[in-house]
């Protein structure tokens, strides 16, 4: 049983990873956007540098500009904007069809989205890497073990934005036009999670909230701040535990809401 | 008169069609708003940080950034719709388009106007007004002058990113991303002073492109500071240049993009 799940599992994920595989214009489009969007940041972040005179909140500039090009990456690797698909299903009512198949939507979306976060780790997270490695100052991690630490905390960080997007989604099935919710997730998940600056910048105890009380820096700001080896192994492990408790809490929230969603629906159905 | 009767009526069945999911469209504005408001965010948090950025205090870059969030806004609410152009040509409706006896242009316009951008505006406007206010600014008949025209010309100038950006997709269809470096990003660009930038980036952005004159060039000139990149100060008046300059390949490229386009084939 747990070995046929696996199986199907892995078969959504390699279709997820060649369904987006087949956008080349896309990949090509999008990869000059996050060169774009990485040097209008580098920039200001350099100028910080300059005003602050050197480090600034704990990073030096070679962290800084790591954490822009990381970040442009895994915008991207862990689809924080831009995700719809469950909700139109839900507006069509083609989401019944989801619903009626033997596996729980929740882990057939969670299988296909993992496909494509391996597809966009490959092209759109490790291109403007090394475009910030090759042309700028670059922080190459001392220990070897914060390589496989920082892997597990960027599927970490899928899990998590994928569980984020499938709630805001899922409020489709009360709203019908998810479009509002949508745009209040834009505006919290691009400033709350590390996307626009480093959540260090802001006062101490506003940081201290959002990376424990809230899923968003789990996203984008945990996997950069382990990769930059900030705090250490341990604060490397502590950030894990936080990332691994919220993809467990998050992951646990949706399905809930979804089954509450499906009792829902088969009353509006009739 | 009767000529813009169509749109008006189209333009009333968008936002009644709009306002009828009412809890949507509240949240819609609120956040919508909330968007601009996080990008002058960004900037205190950033000067949270550092005193000054390149060479400017914190109230002389919310001047800047502030031109350009009124400019962007306005440019998003009228022209910004533009965007879903790409949609069209996709799925054929742009064929629809062009058999009605009215302009695509103005069409696609009215057709997906998004009254939620609305909030952005008055709170962008709110804030110029405030940094016009809380800056040192010894105002002359010139500086007024300059004040006064530099919101309208960014305006058109991001109007005709806008266009520009989404004719791409006359030719290039899945390209809508690519527009974004331009007009977001080049939103994000004129929210700092172009002096922070460096190399080849600002070169192409503040000057080939014209990003420079939206907002940057023009404060020089409101502040009365001379160039920390050493241009003459007459440069402070190439808005109107620019952006009669961008309105113009702005046209040019749509009218090409219009007649390159074949249909959808259906």
């Amino acid at each position: 049983m747990a070995d046929h799940a696996l199986r199907t599992g892995a078969a959504l994920a390699r279709a997820g990873f060649r369904r987006f595989s087949t956008y080349r214009q896309a990949t090509i489009a999008g990869l000059t956007t996050n060169m774009v969007f990485g040097l209008l940041r580098y920039y200001v972040l350099l100028a910080t540098t300059v005003g602050a005179a050197g480090a600034v909140a704990g990073y030096d500039l070679a962290q800084l500009s790591s954490y822009v090009w990381f970040g442009q990456g895994l915008l991207t690797v862990v689809m924080l904007w831009g995700w719809t698909e469950l909700s139109d299903r839900v507006r069509t009512g083609d989401v019944v069809a989801d619903l009626l198949r033997p596996v729980n939507p929740l882990w057939t979306y969670l299988a296909t989205d993992l496909g494509r976060a391996g597809y966009n780790f490959l092209v759109r997270m490790l291109v403007p890497i090394a475009f910030g490695a090759i042309f700028f100052p670059f922080y190459f991690p001392h220990a070897p073990a914060t390589y496989p630490i920082t892997l597990v905390s960027t599927a970490l960080a899928v899990v998590v934005c994928f569980g984020c997007r499938y709630l805001v989604n899922l409020t489709s099935f009360w709203l019908l036009d998810v479009r509002g919710a949508m745009t209040v997730w834009l505006a919290c998940s691009g400033v709350l999670s590390g996307m626009y600056f480093p959540i260090a910048f802001m006062p101490g105890w506003i940081a201290a909230v959002l990376q424990y009380a809230t899923p968003f820096p789990s996203m984008i700001q945990t996997p950069i701040d382990i990769y930059v080896e900030r705090g250490g192994l341990g604060g490397q492990l502590l950030r894990l535990l936080v990332q691994a408790a919220w993809a467990v809490a998050i992951l646990a929230l949706a399905h809930l809401v979804q089954t509450r969603a499906t009792r829902k629906l088969v009353i509006q159905g009739g | 008169m009767d000529e813009a009767r169509p749109y008006t009526r189209m333009l009333t069945a968008q936002v009644r069609s709009i306002v009828q999911y009412r809890t949507s469209f509240a949240l819609d504005v609120t956040s919508q708003t909330v968007f601009t408001v996080l990008d002058i965010v960004t900037v205190l948090v950033t000067f949270h940080v550092t005193p000054t950025l390149g060479g400017f205090s914190q109230r002389q870059v919310l001047l800047i950034g502030a031109f350009t969030a009124f400019a962007f806004a306005l440019a998003d609410l009228t022209v910004g719709n533009i965007e879903r152009l790409s949609f069209y040509v996709r799925t054929g409706l742009l064929d629809a388009v062009l058999t009605r006896p009215l302009s695509a242009m103005g069409q696609l316009l009215v057709l997906d106007f998004a009254p939620r951008r609305i909030g952005r505006v008055l709170f962008a406007t709110g804030l110029l007004t405030t940094m016009l206010t809380v800056n040192d600014i010894d105002w002359t008949a010139w500086r007024v002058l300059l004040a006064v025209i530099t919101p309208v010309c960014a305006t058109v100038f991001f109007s005709s990113v806008f266009v520009i950006g989404a004719s791409v997709a006359f030719w290039w269809i899945d390209a809508g991303q690519f527009a974004h470096s331009f007009t977001y990003g080049g939103r994000d660009f004129t929210t700092y002073p172009s002096n922070i930038y460096q190399g080849a980036f600002r070169r192409i952005f503040a000057y080939a492109l014209g990003f420079g004159f939206v907002s940057y060039y023009p404060v020089l000139g409101l502040l009365g500071v001379p160039d920390p990149l050493g241009l003459p100060p007459w440069f402070v008046w190439g808005g109107p240049v620019v952006a009669t300059a961008a309105a113009l390949i702005a046209a040019a490229i749509w009218r090409v993009g219009l007649r390159h386009y074949k249909g959808a084939g259906s």
